[in-house]
């Protein structure tokens, strides 16, 4: 009853003065709008991760050229050449807790079907990579061993793919030029189901991964191998054969670092998890500075107006106010204005999170706006009020009334 | 001592400016019955506000006792002090102290607000209380739409809404022509005899001190002399008729 009342004095004294009110909260609603739209384009990014790896089976394994610990300057991507298809072949016929591999290597490339243009990642693979990945085609075949032996010039299209540059046609048996090279279109593969354009897994084409060894890129190594363990508990009995065959294939002494890594699917999902959550607080805490340079906006307000008040607070203190009530009536003013803010700025975050998608430099980017978010910005716009209005309402309180009651 | 309403027994309060001090009350030893009108007189600076200040638990005396209906509170907590304003004392001030850009009704209704009164009850006192200082009808006007006349009246309704026994004055006619302050007299007038509140004003006019019934000479912080004014009774009730 009695705070209720203090609410309504506070919120009458600041529609007293709205255009000042509106501008003292801009920084909060601007603050908690920014926190939220950040947080849900790394919460966004980090759920895409985890689905993609989560959809791609607990038994896969991967394995990668160059040390899991290498020192000094780090070697891009693509500059270890020591990774052989040879290397798959004996991990599959050594290690039992493995029943499949499959070498990877791939290329970005200009396609053209028709009038149609389209670039894409180019993937080549061994023909288990339906199996291994757990992703079948939807239409025609893979390719098969005898193909992938002969480098041949044949590709199972992404549903993106295959969407862009066939529309409604059927695209088996037709003939596509990747880099100019002629390919025949022998399959399409299941959709994953994603939406535009950063991460899209449909977005590719396969290949024999000899091909594009051959044909493509006119190298003798592969990139990476993916590995199917019999079973998911035996993932890491799988590693560590894994580990022990290619030390003794690649002669690493004992004692050196591996010119490997096989890492398995939990890992590769965590540190890609790990690497978002990272950028998730960085976003996050940049964004949230504007709360704060918002809060000590509501401080310096929150001081004029009790200076400009302090015959009012001299009034109250003589009819009866105790200090507490004036602490409390000013207290309650700040957090008003600071949880207006957050309220407005959680609408307007949202708000900016779905409409980020609209934005041509976001294509493709997800934005989930959790809960937690909006919880978090709202308890943090609440304690902004709290703690930047709590020294100008405690100077109010502590005023002397005869002082307070002569000034001018 | 029970019989009145103040008692004050030698209180004196010094300022302390950083090394000098300033004696503003030397030592007042006096009473106040109930339903009393007492007008404080005296030149510039012989310590009327700072006794009304000390009357009105707003400051504390440096030294002596001050009785209130019996019961010590000289030396009461803030919030002690505080709950008493709330319910035994109504202020008048020279400059009405009213607040800005609120209602006439919003004012008296404000020391309510500290009084845990409900906003129902609250509402219909604080007609009342503008209906007996003559405002009915101008509840809802906004202060700075007031004369100075009407803005004291609302002063006064404000004072007396929580039916205190005391409404302490400090010049209340002092920014009013001698018109509009003959007639918040009156309503002083009124109040003192109908309701019973004992009054308390300080004056420099000797005509607005002479409606009250004893008056009360302070000088350097001293009682000087003490006025017993046959007359005010009559008068009063000649004007309050
Ligand atoms: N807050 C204060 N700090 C220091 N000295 C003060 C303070 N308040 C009053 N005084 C001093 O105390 C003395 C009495 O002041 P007070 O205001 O009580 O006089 P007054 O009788 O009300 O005068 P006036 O008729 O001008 O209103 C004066 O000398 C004044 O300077
Ligand atoms: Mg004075």
């Amino acid at each position: 009853m009695k705070i209720f009342r203090i609410l309504q004095v506070s919120i009458r004294a600041l529609t007293r003065n709205k255009m000042r009110s509106f501008l003292t909260i801009l920084g909060i609603i601007i603050g908690v709008a920014a926190v939220i739209a950040m947080v849900s384009v790394g919460e966004g990014a980090k759920q895409g991760i985890q689905q993609r790896f989560a959809s791609m089976g607990t038994n896969l394994l991967f394995v990668y050229p160059g040390s899991r610990n290498f020192r000094g300057v780090a070697t891009g991507a693509g500059g270890y050449t020591n990774l052989k298809p040879e290397d798959a072949k004996a991990i599959e016929e050594n290690c039992d807790a493995v029943q499949a591999t499959s070498p990877s290597i791939s290329t970005r490339a200009q396609v053209v079907y028709a009038n149609k243009n389209w670039n894409t990642q180019i993937q080549g693979t061994g023909e288990k990579f339906p199996f291994i990945r757990d992703w079948p085609v939807s239409e025609g075949t893979y390719f098969d061993e005898a193909q992938v032996a002969a480098a041949a010039k044949v590709c199972v299209l992404g549903s993106e793919v295959k969407q862009n540059l066939f529309e409604d046609e059927d695209p088996i048996g037709k003939t596509i030029r990747i880099s100019k090279i002629p390919f025949k279109v022998i399959g399409v593969l299941e959709s994953k189901g994603e939406q535009g354009g950063f991460f899209n897994r449909d977005d590719m084409i396969a290949v024999p991964y000899t091909t594009v060894m051959k044909r493509l890129r006119n190298v003798d190594y592969i990139t990476s191998i993916d590995v199917s363990a019999v079973s998911a508990d035996k993932t890491e009995e799988a590693q560590r054969q894994i580990e022990e065959l290619m030390r003794d294939r690649h002669h690493i002494m004992p004692g050196s670092d591996d010119d490997f890594q096989v890492r398995n699917i939990a890992d590769v999902a965590q540190s890609a998890a790990e690497s978002t959550q990272i950028m998730t607080i960085l976003l996050g805490s940049i964004a949230s500075i504007s709360l704060i340079v918002g809060g000590i906006g509501i401080m310096n307000i929150m001081l004029v107006s009790v200076t400009e008040r302090i015959r009012e607070i001299g009034v109250r203190l003589a009819v009866g106010a105790r200090e507490r009530d004036i602490l409390l009536q000013f207290l309650i003013e700040a957090v008003v204005l600071s949880v207006g803010g957050g309220l407005i700025g959680i609408i307007v975050g949202i708000g900016t999170s779905r409409l980020m998608k609209y934005v041509s430099v976001f294509q493709g980017i997800t934005t989930v706006v959790t809960p937690g978010s909006i919880l978090l910005a709202f308890i943090f716009s609440a304690s902004v009020g709290i703690f930047f209005g709590y020294y100008p309402a405690r100077k109010a309180s502590r005023l002397d009334p005869i002082e307070a009651l002569r000034y001018e | 001592m029970s019989e009145k309403i103040i008692h004050l027994e030698n209180i004196t309060r010094v300022y302390q400016i950083g090394e000098t001090q300033v004696q503003a009350l030397r030592g007042i030893t006096y009473s106040v019955d109930y339903s009393e009108f007492l007008a404080i007189m005296g030149p510039s600076g012989s310590g009327k506000s700072t006794l009304m200040s000390i009357l009105g638990l707003l400051d504390k005396p440096t030294s002596g006792r001050y009785f209130l209906e019996g019961m010590d509170v000289s030396q009461l907590s803030k919030d002690q002090m505080a709950a008493i304003r709330n319910r035994k004392i109504g202020f008048v001030f020279q400059n009405f102290n009213l607040l800005s850009r609120t209602t006439a009704l919003e004012n008296v209704e404000l020391p309510m607000l500290y009084a845990s009164v409900g906003s129902k009850e609250s509402r219909e006192k604080a007609m009342k209380a503008l209906e007996i200082v003559g405002l009915k009808g101008w509840e809802h006007h906004r202060t700075n739409q007031l004369s100075g006349g009407q803005m004291q009246r609302v002063a006064i309704a404000r004072a007396l809404v929580n039916e205190p026994s005391i409404i302490l004055a400090d010049e209340p006619t002092g920014n009013l022509d001698s018109r509009t302050g003959a007639e918040i007299m009156d309503i002083f007038c009124r109040l003192n005899q109908e309701r019973k509140i004992t009054l308390v004003m300080v004056t420099h006019d000797p005509v607005i001190a002479s409606y009250a019934k004893r008056r009360l000479y302070l000088k350097d912080g001293l009682i000087v002399r003490e006025e017993t004014n046959h007359s005010a009774e009559q008068r009063a009730s000649a004007s309050g008729g």
